[in-house]
């Protein structure tokens, strides 16, 4: 199944497979899209999507103002939750059929899951987490550099993957921009069969259970977040207060979701969310870099923190060092005056 | 219905110093002399809940690392947290192993090492923090696969693990048929410290080492092991570039909130 000659294979066709929920492209797969069309535009190459689930043909417009050229569409009324086998003999199918040189998948739960199997399936390689990609003549060839953060963000490591196709990727949401969608653009939509057996369910998904709204961190416009320092201060109530008042939501990093002051789901950092928004302030957090790692992007960055020489104030727009209890309430009082 | 479990830790640099890890730039390789190696965290998780299913249903608990000699004290901890018995896959030619290579030979030590109801892995490690292996170890033998498993259950008389498996708000409530691989994330449980009592009982327990002959015999190519069987490799190491011109605002709390506040009025942020 696995097409080991890169000579005889081409980079040019990149295949996005675009996680969906109810007929919409999650956030991460629109942002996949505007990078893979970047590096098809280096490569001349072509960009297709795949979704797979219950009733996501809709998806597909939207897939292509976002710079699809084709959209494969799965649907089968088993399909309507992840179901990790069936969705990994699918993609792995697909994979096999349409030859990508490069696949591209966004780092969500269950893109985490889908993408080693599938990858371990077709024997080839798969890299986590980029932070970015681009292409690199590599011994006269063009080869698709990964960028990983390794050593929780302490270091870069560029990946390569020389002999095997497709090169595999995952990114994590909030990572890459996503682009301006463009509904003049032409796609072809290709309807596929889902071809599953009772067998591909050895694993089943029986249900699913919302416990919290999941996408409200990753589109806020303005993020609030403590640190360790900043509840050690007593200030879990203050930070819901700045967020309130200055319109943002909560987050933290993870001494503080360890310590149960801020949900998992709200982490910021290298095991946890990647936010870009256009304000992160940051609170009582001295800047680790498997922290900063996931808000990096912010478009402004504010740091607060006791310790002057704290590294967070080297990856800020502007900072304030000194005590958090004194200065958290001056900013509340300050933001609600100017309304 | 016992079971016999099979637990994939691994060693790794202690976290809480990845700080003092350097690259040199002359070399281009990095330095992480005087780092401690501890067990991956979110690995005893793994291995506490495989004590968990065996202090409920009977049965076995194996554990099993990849790793150089010193990987030894992983499993040691292990023993003394009191799984039954280990397995140490040792060998030069698993060196410089991406995860799918890394998979391959776990997948050859655990079939040499005898048949297993379950496979239970943390989830990710911090180090290579790809949270790739459990998924590819699944697929390398051939099993079905649960990863971010935040609660295991069973039902007598069925061969099969409940599990609830995190998503990005909430779960997903999965059944998997047995013989299967489980990744867990470390809400899963709060782990036991081995007792003295159990550090003791350590030193009886078999630690048995695996190479690369072994691991031949359980069906693996020596081509698809270590750095020869890994389709990525590294191309290059670089220091992280993240500094932005910061501007401190000094003064007393109330001024310093008023400018702020002004800066990111006029800047549009608010």
């Amino acid at each position: 199944m696995t097409h080991s000659n890169p000579d005889s294979e081409n980079m040019k066709e990149i295949l996005v497979w675009a996680e969906q929920c109810d007929g919409q492209p999650s956030g991460v797969a629109l942002e996949i899209l505007q990078k893979a069309r970047e590096l098809a535009g280096l490569l001349e190459g072509r960009v297709s999507a795949v979704v797979i689930g219950q009733d996501c043909r809709e998806c597909a417009a939207g897939l292509i103002a976002h710079g699809a050229g084709r959209v494969f569409v799965v649907e089968d009324p088993r399909l309507g939750l992840y179901q990790a086998d069936a969705f990994t003999k699918i993609l792995c199918r697909l994979i096999g059929e349409i030859r990508p040189g490069i696949v591209l998948m966004g780092g969500t739960s269950v893109g985490a899951d889908l993408a080693p199997a599938v990858a371990a399936r077709l024997g080839t390689g798969l890299t986590a987490h980029c932070t970015d990609l681009h292409i690199e003549a590599i011994d006269g060839r063009d080869q698709l550099v990964m960028v990983v953060p390794g050593w929780r963000g302490n270091m870069m490591v560029k990946i390569v993957c020389t002999e095997k196709r497709p090169v595999m990727a995952t990114i994590r949401p909030g990572v890459m921009e996503r682009g301006r969608p463009d509904p003049s653009r032409k796609g072809e939509i290709v309807a596929v069969s889902a071809d599953i057996e009772a067998e591909d369910f050895r694993a089943r998904t029986l249900e699913m259970v919302r416990e919290s709204e999941e996408s409200e961190l990753e589109q806020a416009k303005i993020v609030v977040s403590g640190g360790f320092g900043f509840y050690e201060a007593g200030g879990v109530s203050l930070l819901e207060e700045l967020a309130r008042a200055i319109g943002g939501v909560t987050a933290g990093s993870r001494p503080a979701c360890d310590a149960g002051w801020v949900l998992e789901s709200r982490m910021i950092g290298q095991s946890g969310s990647t936010v870009s928004p256009d304000l992160f302030i940051s609170v009582g957090a001295s800047g680790a870099p498997h922290y900063t790692t996931g808000f990096a992007k912010s478009k402004i960055i504010v740091a607060v923190d006791r310790n002057p020489k704290a590294p967070i104030f080297d990856i800020a727009d502007f900072g304030i060092a000194g005590d958090l209890q004194e200065i958290l309430p001056t900013l509340v009082e300050e933001l609600n005056r100017g309304k | 219905m016992p079971l016999k479990i099979l637990v994939c830790i691994k060693q790794v640099p202690d976290p809480e110093r990845f700080d003092r890890i350097t690259l040199d730039p002359a070399t281009g390789s990095i330095n992480r002399a005087g780092i401690p190696p501890v067990t991956n965290p979110v690995d005893r998780h793994a291995v506490e809940e495989a004590l968990r299913i065996q202090e409920a249903l009977g049965g076995s608990v194996t554990v099993l690392t990849m790793g150089p000699p010193q990987a030894r004290k992983c499993l040691e901890d292990a023993l003394a947290m009191g799984a039954d018995r280990a397995v140490l896959l040792c060998d030069m030619a698993f060196a410089g192993a991406d995860t799918l290579a890394t998979a391959a030979v776990l997948a050859a030590g655990i079939r040499s090492a005898g048949d297993f109801d379950l496979v239970l892995c943390g989830n990710e490690s911090v180090d290579g923090a790809t949270g790739q292996v459990p998924g590819q170890l699944a697929e390398a033998l051939g099993w079905p696969r649960v990863t971010h498993a935040r609660k295991i259950g069973f039902v007598d008389g069925e061969k099969a693990a409940f599990v609830e498996r995190q998503i990005e708000g909430g779960f997903l409530h999965v059944k998997v048929r047995l013989p299967a691989v489980i990744a867990v994330v470390k809400r899963i449980n709060r782990y036991r410290l081995p007792t003295i009592f159990g550090i003791l009982e350590a030193g009886k327990k078999e630690i048995a080492e695996v190479g690369c002959a072994a691991c031949e015999c359980a069906g693996i190519r020596a081509e698809a092991m270590g750095l020869e069987g890994s389709p990525t490799r590294v191309a290059g190491i670089f220091q992280s570039h993240r500094k932005r011109h910061v501007e401190m605002i000094g003064g007393d709390p109330k001024e310093a909130a008023r400018i702020l506040i002004g800066r990111l009025r006029e800047m549009d942020a608010l």
